[in-house]
């Protein structure tokens, strides 16, 4: 009993710990004080200035904007990648596998310089212009999350059964079909969970933006401006903004339900698989 | 010739994609950092790399804060992964999304919470950068140890602990004799999610010790906006050749999936 209690207490103050800096950003973002400690009084204020912020709706805007459409050609990418690999000769899987496993591995600012390098070099030497703009952006974001949706997607082919395929095939269907209805089905959880972790990447990316953006986008002539160039650029010369702690409120939440949709599509997916072992 | 269509010819888009923006860019890096700006072969970076003081130091600074942030944040998260994974503490996986969930909310606006909290507090980065920067490290890498040692302690051979125990080993003996180096694989994964992303963070030092704390990230990052692209090239040169030889030396340890692709 004596050892229950110590370690409930010791997982909820390390959990409390760590949500402590956005808990105390979710309080002050109840009153309308310039710092953090100062207490106001209760107020909406900056929930309503938030969303009469341009700088930060625009930023909110392409942070979305870039999220979704790098995750989904990541997705593409990454699971067609799996796929083929899973499919080819040994030494062409293992090559494969060893090329996704770079971005996987690299640090983040180096995969940020080295695309950098590449895109100078290829204004200078091949388009004789600056080629930074949304583009180069969305490269960036493929080249980190492509890689993880392969990771997501390959373990479900493992774990297909391999005849499946082949008895679509016998019945009749083209191989394109027998992808289509067979397969993809088949493996669609791990495709849909690459796809959410490409969208946390996106989201959370700071660095390669950094590098890669150029002027596109809602930020019109300026370069690509995202939440966390935004955040980035705001807290360097100061706290954190007054208009973004409703803001993180709003993240927090959005997480949230996140979090407990997922708590509950695993337990329901669990409960499943244990009575496709019964029947078995 | 009829094209006829085979699931191995699926990979050709992505395989280009990684030739032509992952391979081609880390062999640009190389070129640039044994290059001059004509495009002359040169030691410049190299030399200049080992002969300043202020550039290793800033290697040693960035391996010490590796080192230390990979160490507190399995001395913090190794018994917290442990208690989670063991059906007698916890059985709720609920508390294990609160330990990811951070990883989802914008690390910028976290790090940059976590510098307000601490000037509240009256632990400035400023008078404290040291002290600051590692405690904004363990903030941000703490979820990065928990998953995966938490998915190895999942897989512990409770036969094994309970036969220990039954053979006359105290609680100590158990630990090291059994529990530990059954979740060596976790520990080594682990530590690969922090030191490395640690040595070369660039937002985390600029913050949270207001620009005292140089990394190697944020040597990187001033050697791209000063234009210095071959001292900057044979940084991650180094940076590459760091992850290598971590990667060779954890080869035989380490689990083959993926912590942070394992998260869901």
């Amino acid at each position: 009993m004596v050892k229950k209690i110590f370690a409930y207490s010791y997982i909820y103050l390390i959990l409390f710990l760590m949500y402590v800096p956005i808990l105390v950003l979710i309080a002050f973002s109840f009153t309308n004080s310039t710092y953090i400690g100062e207490w106001n009084g209760f107020s909406f204020d900056l929930y309503a200035a938030l969303f009469k912020d341009k700088e930060i709706m625009l930023a909110l805007g392409n942070t979305i904007i870039i999220a979704v459409i790098s995750s989904l050609v990541s997705t593409l990418l990454g699971s067609f990648g799996a796929i083929g690999a899973f499919y080819s000769r040994k030494r062409s899987r293992e090559v494969m596998e060893n090329l996704n496993q770079i971005p996987v591995v690299n640090a983040e600012i180096v995969i940020a310089l080295s695309l950098t390098v590449m895109f100078v070099f290829l204004g200078n030497m091949i388009f004789k212009n600056n080629i930074f703009s949304f583009w180069t952006l969305l490269i960036g974001h493929i080249v980190i999350s492509a890689p993880f949706v392969y990771l997501n997607v390959k373990p479900k082919l493992a774990q297909m059964d391999p005849s499946l395929y082949e008895a679509a095939l016998d019945l009749g269907c083209s191989p394109r079909q027998a992808l289509r209805k067979v397969m993809i089905p088949q493996i669609y959880p791990g495709i849909i969970s690459g796809f959410l972790l490409a969208i946390t990447l996106s989201l959370d990316d700071f660095i390669v933006t950094a590098f890669t953006r150029g002027p596109g986008l809602l930020s019109g002539e300026g370069n690509i401006e995202t939440l966390s160039t935004l955040i980035q650029a705001k807290i360097k010369k100061g706290p954190i903004p007054m208009n973004m702690r409703p803001l993180t409120t709003i993240i927090f939440l959005v997480v949230l339900v996140a979090a407990i949709l997922i708590t509950i599509y695993r337990n329901s997916t669990k409960g499943k698989t244990k009575v496709r072992k019964g029947r078995d | 010739m009829k094209f006829r269509f085979k699931r191995k010819y699926l990979c050709i888009p992505y395989f280009l994609f990684l030739i032509l923006f992952v391979v081609i860019p880390i062999l640009l890096i190389v070129f640039y950092a044994f290059t001059d700006g004509n495009g002359n072969f040169t030691w410049d970076a190299l030399v200049g790399f080992f002969s300043s003081t202020k550039k290793l130091n800033v290697l040693l600074v960035s391996l010490l804060f590796g080192v230390l942030n990979t160490i507190f944040c399995l001395i913090i998260g190794y018994p917290i992964a442990y208690l989670l994974a063991n059906k007698k503490y916890n059985t709720n996986y609920v508390i294990v999304m609160l330990f990811v969930m951070p990883m989802w909310i914008n690390f910028v606006l976290r790090t940059g919470a976590t510098r307000d909290v601490l000037n509240w507090i009256g632990l400035s980065g400023g008078e404290h950068p040291y002290v600051a920067t590692m405690v904004g490290m363990i903030y941000n890498y703490l979820p990065f140890v928990i998953l995966p040692l938490y998915s190895t302690m999942l897989k512990l051979d409770k036969s094994q602990i309970e036969a220990a125990i039954d053979l006359g080993c105290n609680r100590i003996q158990v630990f090291t004799k059994s529990i530990f180096p059954q979740s060596i694989p976790g520990v080594v994964s682990a530590a690969m999610m922090v030191f490395m992303p640690t040595m070369s963070s660039y937002v985390i030092p600029e913050v949270l010790s207001e620009g005292k704390i140089v990394l190697f990230g944020n040597s990187i990052y001033l050697n791209y906006s000063n234009y210095q692209w071959g001292d900057g090239s044979f940084m991650a040169l180094i940076m590459l050749i760091i992850i290598g030889i971590t990667m060779l030396a954890t080869r035989n340890f380490s689990e083959n999936d993926n912590g942070r692709a394992s998260t869901w």
